[in-house]
């Protein structure tokens, strides 16, 4: 920040650069949307189609009981072990990662396969899947345990590179092995912030297997890729409708266990 | 713990024996669910087994890697997937900031419209980016606009959350002084939050812009698009060496704008 010499003070002083930066970003609008054939008409034609896809979702109507149960039981059922598997693969991974504890060959393959693991898109992940393990669940599992390991093996690694070392070298002064270090030394000090991790992650993993299914890998996906090539509009609005739910419930519920398990004291958004 | 106890017979415990339970349902909760969801969950065995296989094969398909394609077919498409993340972001921006200085309660403070605020917030978040493509498909048919609007709807959501956070927790001292000064509403906003929450902002609109680029290269695959289209004709005519090509494209834009986030955010921030 340059001092400024100007001994006359002003209140709300105007910055050029910033009004600079400003019409920049305007004029970046105005060529990338030119770019990419943003044009009046077609957003009024788009409104006016915009209006009767809304009016043909409305009432929303369960046309298939049953695909949208299935769908919805597997789709949480994905979550929930791609979130298992992920948080287990991920725990040795994100502790080999960490550079305060462990040596640097061991540091660097774990944050490759973390670096790796996150790259690509679930979506991405799962096209690969569908094709190594076939149309189904199986495949959606697989893709959204890549992304967990992923996510919460880069957090667990940063956040064990942040905790004190006293306590660490305390528990290490009574001859303890490391087994034992990492059990009373370590976990401790990140449990908390771990439970918020895997919480988040479940959450995220449920937002996401509602997705996969459209590549084929499981899910409420592929019932409502389905209903929209077959322009049941009002069955992709239940569909919706239900996934939303869902959603939010998952959110509040998470919530809750982040609640239960963070120390008091510690403040927790509502 | 009962307080007749004798003082010798006292033992020191963490957790109230409430906490004990209200943890102990979530364990049992945590494995009844896993157990049920692995029993459930449809595996085939079969397709497990020639899994290794499966993938060898689509490796040695993919190789060697047609370079060749990037120019005609790759180029275009990447650069558009790079304008409908910024364009997207830019919107999201736009539509997000109102309503997150709605769900702020110290800015609107109005419990009503701080729900309202915090539902509309939920749903675009609840919805995937690829679910508002299928339905911005629908409405404006394929191509990229779809795919802008999608993932400006799908952005509000986290945008408007960690923005309306921000708000929050601004410090209070500042926009007193604005008001015992008579400044209306709108100067309170201008002078007393926005100096405060700025930094939050551009780091939430980076966050925002690098995770859109992901997004926006599998926008595509439903007709988005970006260089998901691109993606999804190489695999639908088993060009495997053009769509190693095109996720090689992909996975180095993600690096660079993961790259040009973390530089920018280590210069201005």
């Amino acid at each position: 920040m340059a001092v400024s010499t100007d001994t006359r003070r002003v209140a709300f002083r105007t910055n050029p650069w910033g009004r600079a930066g400003w019409l920049l970003l305007a004029a970046y609008v105005v060529y990338a949307a030119g770019r990419l054939d943003f044009t009046w008409d077609r957003f009024v034609l788009g409104l006016d189609s915009g209006a009767k896809f809304i009016g043909r979702m409305f009432p929303p109507e369960i046309l298939q009981p049953e695909s949208l149960a299935k769908g919805l039981m597997e789709s949480l059922e994905i979550a929930i072990l791609a979130s298992f598997i992920g948080i287990v693969i991920s725990l040795p991974i994100g502790l080999l990662a960490a550079r305060n504890l462990m040596p640097a060959w061991a540091t660097w393959p774990a944050r490759a396969i973390i670096a790796a693991a996150r790259s690509f898109h679930p979506v991405i992940v799962a096209i690969i899947f569908v094709k190594a393990v076939g149309f189904g669940a199986m495949a959606g599992i697989g893709a959204l345990t890549v992304a967990s390991v992923g996510f919460i093996g880069k957090l667990f690694a940063e956040a064990i590179e942040e905790i004190s070392l006293k306590q660490v070298e305390a528990v290490r002064a009574t001859g303890a092995s490391f087994m034992n270090v990492i059990l009373f030394g370590v976990m401790p000090q990140v449990f908390g912030r771990f439970i918020g991790f895997a919480t988040y992650q479940l959450d995220s993993n449920l937002r996401n297997s509602t997705m996969v299914g459209i590549v084929g890998a499981g899910g409420i996906g592929g019932t409502l890729f389905s209903a929209f090539q077959r322009f049941d509009y009002e069955f992709v609005a239940a569909i919706l409708l239900c996934i939303i739910a869902m959603i939010m419930v998952g959110e509040v519920l998470a919530t809750w266990v982040r609640g239960v398990f963070v120390e008091k004291g510690r403040v927790e958004d509502e | 713990m009962s307080a007749t106890a004798p003082v010798a017979t006292r033992v020191w415990q963490r957790f109230t024996p409430r906490e004990r339970f209200r943890r102990f349902v979530i364990y049992l909760v945590m494995v009844v669910a896993i157990v049920q969801s692995a029993r459930m969950v449809e595996i085939i065995p079969e397709f497990l087994y020639d899994a290794p296989q499966q993938v060898q094969d689509l490796l040695t398909r993919m190789w060697p890697i047609a370079w060749s394609h990037y120019p005609e077919g790759v180029h275009e498409a990447l650069v558009e997937t790079i304008h409908i993340a910024s364009l997207g972001t830019i919107l999201s921006i736009l539509m997000a900031v109102p309503v997150g200085l709605m769900a702020a309660n110290n800015v609107v403070p109005n419990r009503t419209v701080n729900y309202l605020a915090k539902l509309i917030l939920v749903s675009s978040r609840s919805v995937n980016s690829l679910i508002w493509a299928l339905l911005f498909v629908a409405v404006f048919g394929p191509g990229a606009l779809a795919g802008t609007l999608a993932i400006a709807f799908r952005s509000v959501g986290f945008v408007g959350k960690l923005f309306g956070e921000a708000l929050e927790e601004a410090n209070r001292g500042t926009i007193e002084a604005l008001e015992a000064s008579g400044a209306p509403w709108f100067s309170r906003l201008l002078w007393g939050y926005w100096p405060q929450v700025k930094p939050a902002f551009w780091s939430i609109a980076l966050f925002r812009w690098d995770i859109n680029v992901r997004e926006s290269a599998v926008l595509g695959l439903v007709g988005a698009g970006g260089i998901g289209m691109a993606l999804d004709t190489a695999m639908n005519l088993f060009q495997w060496p053009r769509v190693a090509m095109v996720l090689f494209a992909i996975f180095a834009v993600v690096v660079i704008a993961e790259i040009v986030v973390t530089q920018i955010r280590k210069r201005i921030l």
